[in-house]
């Protein structure tokens, strides 16, 4: 059943037994909880968990000490009305003494690799950084990459064995953006940066949702991370390069257009046009859902290009969505039917998300996933 | 003043009718006075557990349709509000209220118009809070109401200044009953008792109204700014004006954390009077237990950022939050152990309050541990919003604050009603209600590691959540029934004979020395107290239980008039904030006419005869 990473294998920790209690709840695997926090996978999140694994410790062993004193008191004091009045004591310094100071070494104990802890999670490492922006937005999560000059929305791509530094902040709301196997939570605040930095040791899609009550949405703004090894990420990299902005759409697009909750205007294309990678040869289905992209006033919420992305849009960008394995930030699996029914009607799958049902046929939505597909 | 005995003075026939509608409205007596905070309060907390009901069956399985995401996000912070503000906090202040005066040997509260004051204030504001279902706009965002969501930008809606104002209504309620028992306690003790010879309860009472007095203010200058945010237009928490969201949860939790010593405080001294009690043994360690009372209450101003230390604060101020944090555990480990002190080599009389005050200690010990767990911000950083939190602070609230309010109940429900809840039923809404709590609460501990956020309206199939989330659904129906066999209970013994002695338990303190119920002047005679258990001694020099006390005739006793302008001052002031809410609509008229009630109510208040001596019906 346990075919952890090697790289995540301790020898302790509450994990066994907590994770036996939901084992035997559940019956099943630890494969059934992708979202795990008790499951690290970078160094950052293995810091906190093994203080939790101290604590937790302590925290039992005060506990089955504590609750067993008080159990043997039940059973041991039992008395009748008739029973001879017991001594009466009042107190005893020297008890109150002892049970004040155990305590206070206990709290010792764990204060020691807390504070150590506090300053290795609060000091970003120096070296080869990775920086990544990290938009919040009311229901969605905004990646840039100002490195490669790069943009996506709700995956989070990162590459393994290289550290990556998170700069946060948000377009509307406090968010928290919380990737369990990744690391803890940092609070996502506009107009205010946070950082949050990690090394991810395995690859892989992790799960992560927005931890901080943002709004009527706030249960599905969810995300994932895939971590991959730094060759597929250098050739993700290279791959995203290419989906630059195209004449066409990217003039229509417009300087004049305004966001919703930043009031800011939208950023005109400014690098050179590139390939328009994403159009496959002579697909009718295609042409009819480009058109249908504008017509429909989709692309004044959504951008298609990876590369010089504007910001403060109100919906995410969908330069690779067709290649994302899930859609509307990060819960609805990105099959065509999905992808089709969430065009059509995101106001029954997703309440009060900023996306208006357009009135979309079922034909047009056939083409708008046909072209949105082809966007990989 | 209201204790003075006057044996000479002029009787006035000013006391009305002692039963009907009109006399409940009028009374100043502390002890209808808490009937009616202990019946509204219990009123409110079957409300706020019909919400945890309607949530708990929304998340008994994956993308589940029962719930619409506002109706969630509306009862989830309804739930959190209303058993906080509407249910712990004013069952605590029902015992103030009966207890307080009859520990202390007084025959009212300090102010005992203010106090009904107090009382129509808080019924006001709770149904204000609650009025807003009918509207559809209930409060949604959240019992913390974090900025900026809670701007008119990201809330246009009337929800959230349903929760502002509804809260400001309440804060009015709460200081003015925190002034009122602080001056009592210090005030009108009988002859002889010291501050340390004070029951525990009343102590921990005591401290609780300082906490009061401290933290509403700060709460208070919080909404007053949010307020501004939202009626004219100010920017404090909105970062486009230059404001900042983050000003808004330093100042909530400065209240915010002490508010939870409000919550369990009390609920430590109903366990400090029940255990020495049913054990036949003086309570273990006095004076640590006071001064630890003292010191949790004084560290819990200086925890706050406890609750922020996913917000970045950096490394220096999260060591400091998280060792302060750490040191609570100190005092409140001492009070845990001087109640295992207390038991230990005691009498242990099974009756139904001992079973709920054993039940709180050995249910507040876990929550406690896991506080410790979240007290370290590498850790918490996994911990912090999710279901983890909900299981600590439940396991406080619940297995702490109620347990311990329920065994003040079953304690002192033949003082209050005179008449003795039935023993088996009490003990099978004790079993019903440790086992119903546990499998409600305990899972929330695992399924908050395996990554389960706090209030989401769902959540999908693939991330595992699905049978923890549906053994805590079972587990809240059975804390229903839990409640309902305590509802039986009250149905079924108010039928039955008044049966209570005035000491049913062998009590040590001074409301066991008088009738059950106690007469409206409370003591016949004020009584002198020479030791920390006064009847404990009185008994022990008499050598057996007392002769049943006659509740005398009152005569000569002074007592105050019962009165209606308090409620007339309740309900200007719950008009001054609810036409402030609605100005932006019909214009600043209705402010005026509020303001207009107010100052008559208050007029009127100040210049009517307040006290009167006690005339005999017979």
């Amino acid at each position: 059943m346990h075919h952890r990473p090697a790289a995540a294998r301790r020898p302790t920790g509450p994990v066994p037994l907590l994770l036996l209690l939901a084992l035997a709840l559940t019956g099943c695997g630890q494969d059934r909880y992708p979202q795990t926090a008790l499951q690290p996978l970078s160094d950052f999140a293995r810091i906190g968990d093994h203080i939790q694994d101290q604590t937790f410790y302590w925290a039992l062993g005060v506990f089955i000490l504590v609750e067993g004193a008080l159990l043997y008191a039940i059973f041991r004091f039992r008395g009748r009305p008739d029973d001879p009045e017991p001594a009466q004591i009042h107190g005893n310094t020297t008890i109150e003494i002892i049970w004040t100071l155990i305590p206070a070494l206990i709290l010792a104990a764990i204060a020691v690799p807390t504070v150590k802890g506090i300053f290795e999670t609060g000091m970003t490492p120096s070296g080869q950084l990775l920086k990544i922006e990290v938009i919040g937005h009311q229901w969605w999560w905004e990646f840039r990459y100002p490195e490669y000059n790069l943009t996506t929305a709700n995956e989070l791509h990162i590459p393994t064995g290289r550290t990556v530094e998170l700069l946060q902040h948000s377009n509307d709301v406090v968010h928290s953006f919380w990737p369990p196997r990744i690391a803890g939570k940092r609070d996502v605040f506009p107009g205010r940066q946070t950082r949050l930095w990690f090394k991810a040791d395995s690859a892989g899609l992790f799960p992560g949702q927005c931890a901080e009550f943002c709004g009527i949405q706030h249960a599905r703004m969810a995300f994932q991370v895939r971590a991959s090894s730094p060759e597929e990420f250098d050739a993700w990299v290279a791959h995203m390069r290419t989906l630059g902005p195209r004449p066409a759409a990217g003039a229509q697009a417009g300087d004049s257009l305004k966001t919703a909750s930043a009031g800011g205007t939208v950023q005109g294309p400014q690098a050179p046009a590139q390939a328009d990678t994403a159009r496959p040869a002579a697909d009718p289905e295609y042409a009819k859902g480009e058109q249908l992209f504008r017509a429909k006033g989709c692309i004044g919420c959504h951008s298609l290009q990876a590369v010089d992305a504007p910001h403060g849009l109100i919906g995410p960008n969908l330069a690779n969505v067709g290649a994302r394995e899930y859609i509307a930030a990060g819960w609805l699996k990105n099959t065509d039917e999905n992808l089709e029914h969430w065009i059509r009607e995101p106001q029954s799958l997703k309440k009060g998300v900023l996306m208006p049902n357009l009135g979309v046929t079922a034909d047009e939505a056939k083409a708008l996933r046909a072209y949105l597909r082809a966007h990989k | 003043m209201a204790t003075t005995v006057l044996g000479h003075e002029q009787t006035l026939p000013a006391h009305g009718a002692k039963t009907g509608l009109w006399s409940w409205i009028t009374t100043v007596d502390h002890k209808r006075i808490g009937i009616l905070y202990g019946a509204t309060a219990f009123f409110f907390f079957l409300l706020g557990g019909l919400e945890a009901l309607l949530i708990r069956i929304q998340l008994a399985k994956p993308d589940n349709n029962f719930l619409s995401p506002e109706a969630y996000n509306q009862l989830f912070t309804m739930h959190g509000t209303s058993m906080i503000f509407l249910a712990i906090m004013p069952l605590s202040a029902m015992f103030f209220n009966f207890m307080i005066p009859l520990q202390i040997g007084a025959r009212d509260v300090a102010f005992p118009r203010l106090n009904a004051f107090s009382y129509w204030v808080f019924l006001l504001g709770g149904l204000y809070l609650n009025v807003s279902w009918l509207f559809g706009a209930a409060p949604d965002a959240g019992w913390f109401g974090y900025a900026n969501l809670t701007s008119k930008q990201f809330s246009p809606g009337l929800n959230v200044d349903f929760w502002v104002i509804g809260l400001q209504i309440l804060g009015v309620s709460s200081l003015a009953a925190a002034v009122n028992f602080f001056t009592t306690v210090l005030n009108l003790r009988a002859p002889g008792m010291r501050l340390m010879w004070m029951p525990i309860f009343t102590w921990m009472s005591f401290i609780t109204q300082i906490l009061l007095l401290l933290a509403f203010p700060v709460i208070t200058v919080a909404l007053i700014l949010l307020m501004f945010d939202r009626f004219f237009g100010t920017g404090f928490y909105v970062p486009a004006a230059g404001g900042d969201p983050l000003l808004w949860q330093h100042l909530f939790w400065i209240f915010g954390h002490p508010e939870v010593y409000i919550l369990i405080l009390p609920a430590f001294g109903i366990i400090s009077e029940v255990l020495p009690v049913f054990s036949r043994k003086p309570l273990f360690g006095y004076a640590a237990m006071v001064f630890s009372g003292i010191f949790i209450a004084f560290l819990g101003f200086g925890v706050w950022s406890h609750h922020m230390f996913a917000t970045g604060m950096g490394p220096i101020a999260d060591t400091y939050f998280s060792l302060a944090t750490m040191l609570i555990a100190i005092p409140t480990g001492v009070k845990i152990f001087n109640w295992l002190g207390t038991i230990w080599g005691g009498s242990l009389q099974y009756k139904t309050p001992l079973y709920f005050a054993l039940g709180f200690i050995a249910m507040f010990i876990i929550g406690g541990l896991s506080g410790v767990m979240h007290a370290s911000p590498p850790a918490d950083l996994q911990q912090t919003d999710t279901y983890f939190i909900v299981a600590h602070f439940h396991y406080v609230m619940f297995g702490g604050s109620i347990f311990g309010l329920t065994a003040g109940a079953y304690y002192w429900w033949p003082k209050i009603f005179g008449r003795m809840l039935d023993e088996g039923l009490g003990k099978l809404h004790f079993w019903l209600m440790l086992i119903g709590f546990n499998l409600t609460f305990f899972p929330m501990h695992i399924v908050g590691l395996l990554g389960m956020p706090r209030r989401t309206y769902t959540y999908p199939a693939a991330l595992g959540f699905d049978t923890l989330n549906l053994v805590e659904t079972v587990g809240a129906f059975i804390l229903m029934v839990a409640f309902l066999v305590f509802i039986y209970n009250v149905i079924k013994t108010t039928r039955g004979p008044r049966n209570a002695p005035a000491d049913p338990w062998n009590g040590a303190t001074l409301e066991w020395s008088i009738p059950s119920p106690p007469p409206e002047w409370n003591f016949g005679q004020t009584p002198q107290v020479h030791s920390r258990d006064p009847l404990w001694e009185t008994k022990r020099a008499r050598g057996g239980p007392l002769p049943e006390p006659s509740p005398g005739t009152g005569a000569g006793i002074h007592i105050p008039n019962p009165s209606y302008w308090p409620v007339v001052s309740a309900i200007g002031v719950t008009a001054i904030f609810a036409s402030l809410m609605m100005a932006h609509k019909t214009g600043y008229w209705g402010v005026i006419v509020a303001v207009s009630i107010l100052f008559f109510g208050l007029y009127n208040w100040l210049f009517e005869k307040g006290y009167s001596e006690f005339t005999t019906e017979h």
